[in-house]
Formats: C-alpha cells, sequence, structure tokens
C-alpha cells in the first residue's frame, strides 16, 4: 500500500478565555491512496480538529499548530502558508462538511459555486467549466442537471445539497477527500442514498476518503480502516473487522456496546460511566482512566505506548503490557464476531 | 403478551388531525387522521423522518399545540376538546415533556433548583421551602446528579447533565405520562446509553408509560415495547416493536429498517437494501391516496386514488396499506417478492 499522507505526532493547541485547550495531542496517522479511513470519536475527542489540520481550516488564532507535521506530496502542511494551502485545498484535498444548508453560499447559483474550483485550479474557460460542472451534477445523482445548474441552494433539498456539496468537493478530481459528518444532518433513507453515491465516487475515481463520524454503523458501511479517537488522541487504530471483532481498548469496547443492536436483542446498554476530559487540563495518563472500569495505578500516571497487535492493529493501553492482568472484552463486543 | 392485554389503556388517540395555515390559502397537514393507543407502563415508540408529524403528534397531545379535530382520552378523560387555562394546566400535573436540546430548554438565568422546583410551584405541591429544597434534592439524587448542583446555573452542565435536570423537572410533579421527544439525539454515544438507562430505570421504579419520540430505529426498538411508524402525517405501521423489526408489514418501514446502518461489518457487506428513490414530498400538497405511493416500490394503480385503511392485520399489529387490504392478502404475500425482484434486476 502507498501512502498518500502521513501526519507525524500532531499537535493542535486553542487558547480561549485564558486556557489552551489541547484538543490534538500528538497524533500519528497514515492514509493510503484508495482507501477509507474513518475517524471515530465523541465531540470533543479533536476527530474535527485533526481533519481540519490537513486542510489548514483550523482559526488561527486562537488554534495553532504547537508541533508535528502533516506530509502530503513531501510538503508539510502544518506548517504551510496560507498561499501554498490555496493550491492544495480543493485540488489535491477536498472536503464535505455535516451541514449542506450552510455549507453553500445562498446567493450564487449552483452551477457558479461549482465551477468556482474549476476556473481557479484548472484554467478551464467558462463555457467549459459550465460543460464539467453539468457533468458533476450528473455524476452525483442529479436529475436535469442542465437546469439545475441555473439553480440557487434554496431550491434543492437537503439530501440533494449534500450532493451538490459532494459535486464542488469532486470537482477537481482530488486525491483525498475529507468528510466531516457527511450524514448526520440527514435523514435515514436520505442518508442511505448519499452512502451509496460515496461508495460508488471511490469506485469511479480512486479518491481515498477520511471519513469522520460518531456512528459506528456509518463507519461499517463505508470504511475501511478505522482510527478510534479519545481525548485528543487516537487510542486505536486497525483495519475494520479489527476495530469491530478484534479491538483490544476497552473505549472501544465501551463505544461498540453502548449502541444498541438492530439485530439482536439488548436488555440493558452498558454505559460508559462519567464524562469526556477537559482538554484545557488533560490528564497526566491515559484520558480514558477516569471512566475506564479495568483502570490501573499506572494508568493514572503514565500514557500507554501503542502496542501492536497484527501488522495493521495498533493500541494504546496498559492492559497490553505483558504485566497487566488479562482481561476479557464484555459479551456484548464479541457478539458481532464469528 | 398475556400479560400486556389486561393492561389498561391510559391514552387513546383516536383520528387526531392537526393542521397548519401557511402562506396564502395553504394548508399544512401535519398530522392527519392519526388513531392509537398507549397502554399504561409501556414505552411507545414513535419513529418516522424529519417532517413526518411525529413531535407535532406529541406536541399536540401534551396541548402546546391545538388540535385541530379528533379525540385525546387520557385517563378516561377528554382532553383533546377545548380546554380551559386551568384545565389545560391541571393536565400539566399528569402528562410532562422531555425536550430533544438541552441546551435551549433549560433556562439559562435560572438555578437549577429553581427550573426542577418550577412545576412544584405551579401546582403548591411544596408546603414549605424546606420542604420544596427537599423534593429537588431527592429528584437531582433519582436522576443522578447531586444536591451541590442545585444552586448552580445550566452552562456549568454538560449536555448529558442538562438532559438529567430536563428529566428531574418532567418528574417533579409526579407525572405517570412523560412524552420524551428525542431525548437522546443531542447526546454523544456513550451518553446516550447513560440516559437511556436512567430512563428504564426510573421507568420501572415508578410505573411511568412514555411516548419515545426519535429517528433512532435502532434505538427505539431497544427502549420500546410498541413502536408506530409515521410517514407524512400519517401512521403506516404500528405493532410491538420486536414484530416491527422481526415481521416489518409496509414497505416504508421495511425500506427504513433497511436503511440504517448497522454497526457490524459483516452484516453490512452482506445486506441487502431496499434504497428509496426521491425525497419525502411536501406535506401541503401531500400525493393523492396512500402518501407514500410515489416513493414506494410496489405502488398499484388502486394506490393512488384510495387512501388506504387503518387495520388490524393481526392480533396488536394495524397497517396502513393497499397490500394488505382483506382481500387481497393472498396477493400480497407474493407481490414484494415480484417487486424485489425487480428492484435487484435494476441493480
Amino acid at each position: 500500500m502507498e501512502k498518500l499522507l502521513e501526519i507525524q505526532n500532531l499537535n493542535v493547541q486553542f487558547d480561549i478565555f485564558g486556557a489552551h485547550v489541547q484538543a490534538v495531542r500528538g497524533v500519528d496517522l497514515e492514509l493510503n491512496i484508495g482507501e477509507t479511513l474513518a475517524i471515530v470519536g465523541e465531540s470533543g475527542s479533536g476527530k474535527s480538529v485533526t481533519s481540519k489540520a490537513i486542510m489548514g481550516l483550523n482559526p488561527m488564532p486562537p488554534g495553532k499548530v504547537t508541533g508535528g507535521k502533516i506530509l502530503y506530496n513531501g510538503q508539510d502542511l502544518a506548517h504551510a502558508s496560507d498561499k501554498q494551502m490555496q493550491k492544495i485545498r480543493g485540488k489535491e484535498i477536498s472536503m464535505i462538511f455535516q451541514d449542506p444548508m450552510t455549507a453553500l453560499n445562498p446567493t450564487m447559483k449552483i452551477g457558479k459555486q461549482i465551477m468556482e474550483g474549476l476556473i481557479k485550479h484548472q484554467n478551464l474557460n467558462k463555457h467549459d467549466a459550465r460543460a464539467r460542472a453539468i457533468e458533476l451534477l450528473s455524476l452525483v445523482g442529479i436529475p436535469n442537471p442542465d437546469k439545475r445548474v441555473e439553480e440557487y441552494p434554496h431550491q434543492f433539498s437537503g439530501g440533494m445539497r449534500q450532493r451538490v456539496v459532494i459535486a464542488i468537493a469532486l470537482a477537481c478530481n482530488p486525491k483525498i477527500l475529507i468528510a466531516d459528518e457527511p450524514t448526520t444532518a440527514l435523514d435515514v433513507t436520505i442518508q442511505a442514498q448519499i452512502l451509496d453515491l460515496m461508495r460508488d465516487i471511490q469506485k469511479k475515481t480512486g479518491t481515498a476518503i477520511i471519513l469522520i463520524t460518531h456512528d459506528l454503523g456509518v463507519v461499517a458501511n463505508l470504511a475501511n480502516r478505522v482510527a478510534v479517537m479519545y481525548g485528543g488522541k487516537i487510542v486505536e487504530t486497525g483495519t475494520l473487522d479489527e476495530i469491530f471483532y478484534h479491538s483490544k481498548h476497552p473505549y472501544t469496547w465501551g463505544l461498540l456496546s453502548s449502541m444498541p443492536r438492530l439485530h439482536a436483542k439488548t436488555d440493558k446498554l452498558l454505559a460508559i460511566p462519567g464524562t469526556p476530559p477537559d482538554l484545557s487540563d488533560p490528564p497526566k495518563g491515559c484520558p480514558f482512566a477516569p471512566r475506564c472500569p479495568y483502570a490501573m495505578k499506572v494508568c493514572q500516571d503514565h500514557m500507554p505506548d501503542y502496542t501492536k497487535v497484527t501488522d495493521t492493529q495498533k493500541t494504546a493501553c496498559w492492559l497490553l503490557d505483558s504485566r497487566a492482568p488479562k482481561v476479557e472484552p464484555p459479551k456484548t463486543v464479541v457478539v458481532g464476531g464469528n | 403478551m398475556a400479560e400486556k392485554e389486561k393492561k389498561e389503556k391510559l391514552l387513546e388517540i383516536k383520528h387526531l388531525k392537526k393542521y397548519f395555515k401557511v402562506a396564502h390559502k395553504d394548508v399544512l397537514k401535519a398530522v392527519d387522521d392519526i388513531s392509537f393507543d398507549i397502554y399504561k407502563g409501556e414505552t411507545f415508540g414513535l419513529v418516522g423522518e424529519s417532517g413526518c408529524g411525529k413531535s407535532t403528534t406529541g406536541r399536540t397531545i401534551i396541548r402546546l399545540y391545538e388540535p385541530t379535530s379528533g379525540d385525546v382520552v387520557f385517563a378516561g378523560e377528554a382532553i383533546g376538546g377545548k380546554l380551559s387555562h386551568r384545565a389545560k394546566r391541571d393536565l400539566t400535573s399528569k402528562m410532562q415533556m422531555i425536550f430533544q436540546d438541552p441546551y435551549a430548554s433549560l433556562n439559562p438565568r435560572m438555578m437549577v433548583k429553581d427550573i426542577i422546583a418550577e412545576g412544584l410551584n405551579i401546582h403548591h405541591l411544596a408546603k414549605s421551602p424546606k420542604e420544596r429544597l427537599q423534593r429537588v434534592f431527592d429528584l437531582l439524587e433519582t436522576v443522578g446528579l447531586n444536591r451541590e448542583h442545585a444552586n448552580r446555573y445550566p452552562h456549568e452542565f454538560s449536555g448529558g447533565q442538562r438532559q438529567r435536570i430536563g428529566i428531574a423537572r418532567a418528574l417533579a410533579v409526579d407525572p405517570e405520562f412523560i412524552i420524551a421527544d428525542e431525548p437522546i439525539s443531542a447526546l454523544d454515544v456513550s451518553i446516550q446509553a447513560q440516559v437511556v438507562n436512567l430512563l428504564q430505570k426510573l421507568q420501572e421504579e415508578q410505573g411511568l408509560t412514555y411516548l419515545f419520540i426519535a429517528h433512532d430505529l435502532s434505538m427505539v426498538k431497544h427502549i420500546s415495547d410498541r413502536v408506530g411508524v409515521m410517514y407524512l402525517g400519517n401512521m403506516v405501521e404500528l405493532a410491538s416493536s420486536d414484530e416491527v423489526y422481526d415481521h416489518p408489514l409496509h414497505p416504508y418501514t421495511q425500506a427504513l429498517l433497511s436503511a440504517i446502518p448497522v454497526a457490524d461489518p459483516k452484516v453490512e457487506r452482506t445486506r441487502e437494501r431496499v434504497i428509496l428513490q426521491g425525497e419525502v414530498p411536501s406535506p401541503i400538497n401531500p400525493p393523492s391516496g396512500c402518501r407514500f405511493r410515489t416513493r414506494c416500490p410496489f405502488a398499484m394503480d388502486i394506490c393512488a386514488k384510495v387512501r388506504p385503511k387503518w387495520h388490524e392485520v393481526e392480533k396488536g399489529h394495524w397497517v396502513a396499506c393497499h397490500l394488505h387490504d382483506e382481500g387481497v392478502s393472498k396477493d400480497a404475500a407474493s407481490q414484494p417478492a415480484e417487486a424485489n425482484n425487480k428492484i435487484a434486476a435494476k441493480k
């Protein structure tokens, strides 16, 4: 597998209200060509900040990258200038946002919004850009594209607007598509349509996708590889099956068992007690320790290193240390396997 | 099941309608003639996509909206007609609501103890300030907060904690019936489970009856005894929660269930889906006959002409669909298979 993007020890901090919120604390991540990598976690886990750092979209100030690199084509995106980023945004890496109602400019025709990037990055003239815009609209499944290209966002429904946002993101054939909660604002039947569309487009264009979501159902549907984030750190990465069936981290277990299963009877949900850590004063040890039912003394004071479980799976947990007691994941997690 | 049959009806909803007047002469039929019962002590789940009228149904029952027509009978008392201000107030001592957004539903300028005690004041349930405060402390502990929280303001709490405050406020007047309108959709996954477990614990302890409104079908299946599925202002199917999920009869229910991504990669890889084309039509000018026919893979001629009758197909399993009309029941069994093949062929 060929690496397309590599994040090394990324740290992002926000200085607000006199506090230093360490939203991302030493994230290592890589993205291979043509794959879909899902980053899952709760609000405040740092998943959106990580993805925005790739695009250089975190507001600076109050945000700043306090360490680490984001390598793309030999270039460090974490410390690139605005001008350099403008050449990358929309052309090499583009983004789909959560809310299709606010991601589009309400005063501009759909066609013009798609053409913008084409004219800027690909030096197309207006006529060719318009033809390409119509082509893109039909690629994302919008009927009568030659008519609808002249319409405004308010004339589209939520699902259709998300298709337009996807068309804009795909306009310049980007190598990487970052989708930040692309279906959270949509109804389930529309969500199914959009997930189908994203899979279809990846097959046609070979774009690598970084999928940011909290919905494990969407992850199971779309992803090849998963990174689980908690408290600004990646606590576990692995292939889709490794994370869902052979996870080694208690937080991943908690996530999997706190959701009711549609196909199985659940008597009581295994809730994770407590709330996520305050990242303006992050815990010294493992961020999950205060909520972890298996926490040991060492967890409070020392962040565990990554243990290589397989070639593709890495887990940061003291339970994997040779001196730790053997712990079995709760039954609710194992059920899915086999 | 036998135990359920003995249970008495707490709430009967008969032909409830709620129309909103919008611009010009247009009328938005948010809820258009729905009927169902809720039994004492059960959790009734109401699901559907946005704009299907599930929230309007809840809000009309508790009289945040005036019903356009229809009857609502609560504990033997008709509450669907015109009510005096006083009668409405009395109603809220038996019926309470938990709202979706824990940020918007708590007054930011009131202390937690005053938020929770507001109902106690209105219904004169506390004889002295001391008793009032004691009751607030008890309620905070019931919902898993502690008494130190009483003197704080809402902004000092996380989303999950705020939802607990909302639940404590609803419990303050000792209601029999609680309408929970998307109580967990604004919360994180791990916190959702905490709140759902709390709701279930309270139900066991206090014998509450819930109307649980949500769009998350897996959570509704988990918490509900019976489930009603709504589409564009109509109820299309109602049955026990296992029945709805294992043997859905209405094509919309089938599509809705197959659209949910399941958090299990092996299931996801092998599952066959019915993906609905198009989107929900406008409730201002809904399709004639069956409202689902424009997106239904099995639509027939009759669907455009006649609104399907809401009837009980099997004991406790209601559906409104021409595929399940009396008389065509034999064809109905074969028809979905045929149409399924059609969908497969299209792919």
